[in-house]
């Protein structure tokens, strides 16, 4: 044990990161379809569709995604059914990303003026056509920026997965410093590279926000 | 064989396009059709003036369903609108609307706007979409918007590209709920020189308007609306001659 910061020790730093981008996109892929169906529930003409997925988000959004990952790893085995450390992230990700996406998406979809929808119902187009060709192409550039704007959120909350063991770029740092005892060194590198991976991403979203301001605006008048 | 086959063409000829009888619609506690008839024959112009609130723009919007009324009936091109089992498409794909805010598509171009409909809802091919586009576009005076984005387009171009926009699903009856409310004066005669010459086509139309001169020459009928009651009804010689002093009172203030 002990010892100095080495190549070896940053490798490890970076493979870490990478499981953390990983992660982050398996939880932006899961999450996001988990996401559409939720925002297509909370608009349902079904009245008990519309109570069960505003009823999941409620749940979701107010519950830890530490206690997610809990009982997705810990609680889960005791009803039989055993996951490794990726399942368990991937699956408390895709539950807990799905619930915010899903209402991002449910208030861009609503956000789409209501007169929008009226003109298409008077061109007696369907519900699905409604929303594939009228709605969502118009949801989809509202929805954009917040949307880029929370992959900060998932990628910043995969550190969580730490918790039940999965070796992401948290973890990873933990691991080293246990070796080295070198914790401020050690995790302003971990902060470091948080940071270049969202702020990237944090700029981006705001490129998108004013750009997608005058189209909000033809929206509006349309 | 061929008798009876006349005779029911000629009662469909003669039934009215749309009716409405003794219709009562509320919002809550207000009531905003109170027993409301009237019916409009084909090649007719109706003309549903009134207050701000006096149930007009109701009454239009009931025609398309997109109102439910609480009692009372309403047949459009042999739909019975009031039916709860009504076959919602087909009712619409007999009845054009225009919307005083144009809702044009803004993803999409005026030619994508147009053709969206009869492709996916009639299933027209993509290429007599396009041909039935450049038609109702050039009826319209709007024939070099095509690949223009409703935004890139004044508000008279817009409303007149919505209209085209209906059209182009050759519509039995048109509904028009106060297209011109939004537009300037001289925007406001443009989109009115395409209704006029769509009148003058033989299209069955119902209008809610506030412009008392424009009904008075493209009216067949005027539906005075007040308090959510039809209050007079006549030709558009009514305007000028009133019966009742508050259709005098309205066109006095309209005029």
């Amino acid at each position: 044990m002990g010892g100095t910061l080495n190549a070896n020790h940053l490798m490890f730093l970076g493979y870490g990161a990478l499981w953390t981008i990983g992660l982050s996109l398996i939880g932006l892929l899961g999450g996001g379809i988990a996401g559409f169906i939720i925002a297509l529930c909370r608009i349902s003409p079904n009245r008990i569709v519309r109570l069960l997925s505003a009823g999941y988000v409620q749940l979701i959004q107010g519950t830890p995604l530490l206690v997610i990952m809990f009982l997705t790893y810990f609680g889960l085995p005791t009803l039989g059914v055993t996951v490794s450390p990726l399942t368990a992230a991937s699956a408390s990700l895709t539950i807990y990303v799905g619930a915010y996406l899903g209402e991002i998406w449910r208030g861009s979809i609503e956000s789409v003026p209501r007169p929008q929808w009226e003109a298409a119902e008077g061109l007696a187009l369907s519900r699905s056509q409604r929303m594939m060709k009228v709605i969502l192409p118009q949801a989809i550039r509202i929805a954009t920026p917040p949307t880029v704007g929370f992959m900060v959120q998932i990628i910043k909350n995969t550190s969580l997965a730490s918790v039940v063991g999965f070796v992401e770029l948290a973890r990873s740092g933990q691991i080293i410093n246990n070796s080295l005892f070198e914790p401020f060194l050690i995790y302003t590198i971990i902060a470091g590279i948080y940071f270049a991976l969202c702020y990237p991403i944090s700029r981006i979203s705001r490129r998108l926000e004013t750009r997608s301001g005058p189209a909000r605006l033809s929206l509006g008048t349309a | 064989m061929h008798k009876t086959l006349n005779a029911a063409t000629n009662a469909a000829t003669q039934s009215p396009v749309v009716s409405l009888k003794n219709v009562h619609k509320s919002f809550g506690t207000l009531k905003v059709l109170d027993g409301v008839s009237f019916e409009v024959d084909r090649g007719e112009v109706l003309v549903l003036i009134g207050r701000s609130g006096s149930g007009k723009s109701t009454a239009l919007r009931c025609i398309d369903r997109f109102e439910r009324i609480d009692s009372g009936e309403i047949v459009v091109c042999d739909h019975r609108v009031s039916d709860p089992k009504l076959d919602l498409r087909a009712l619409r794909q007999d009845v054009g609307i225009v919307f005083q805010s144009y809702n044009l598509f803004p993803h999409l171009t005026i030619e994508e706007n147009i053709t969206l409909a009869p492709c996916s809802v009639k299933g027209v091919s993509k290429a007599e979409a396009k041909e039935e586009a450049r038609r109702v576009l050039a009826q319209v005076g709007l024939e070099d918007k095509l690949h223009q984005y409703p935004e890139q387009l004044s508000g008279g171009q817009q409303q007149r590209a919505a209209i085209a926009r209906s059209l182009a699903m050759q519509p039995k009856v048109m509904l028009f709920d106060e297209v011109t409310s939004a537009l300037d004066p001289e925007l406001t005669g443009e989109v009115l020189k395409v209704i006029e010459a769509l009148a003058a086509d033989g299209m069955t139309m119902v209008m809610v308007t506030h412009e008392m001169g424009f009904a008075r020459g493209i009216a067949n009928r005027v539906v005075f609306m007040h308090r959510g009651k039809v209050h007079e009804t006549g030709p558009a010689a009514i305007l000028t001659s009133p019966a009742t002093p508050e259709l005098a009172q309205f066109v006095g203030t309209g005029l």
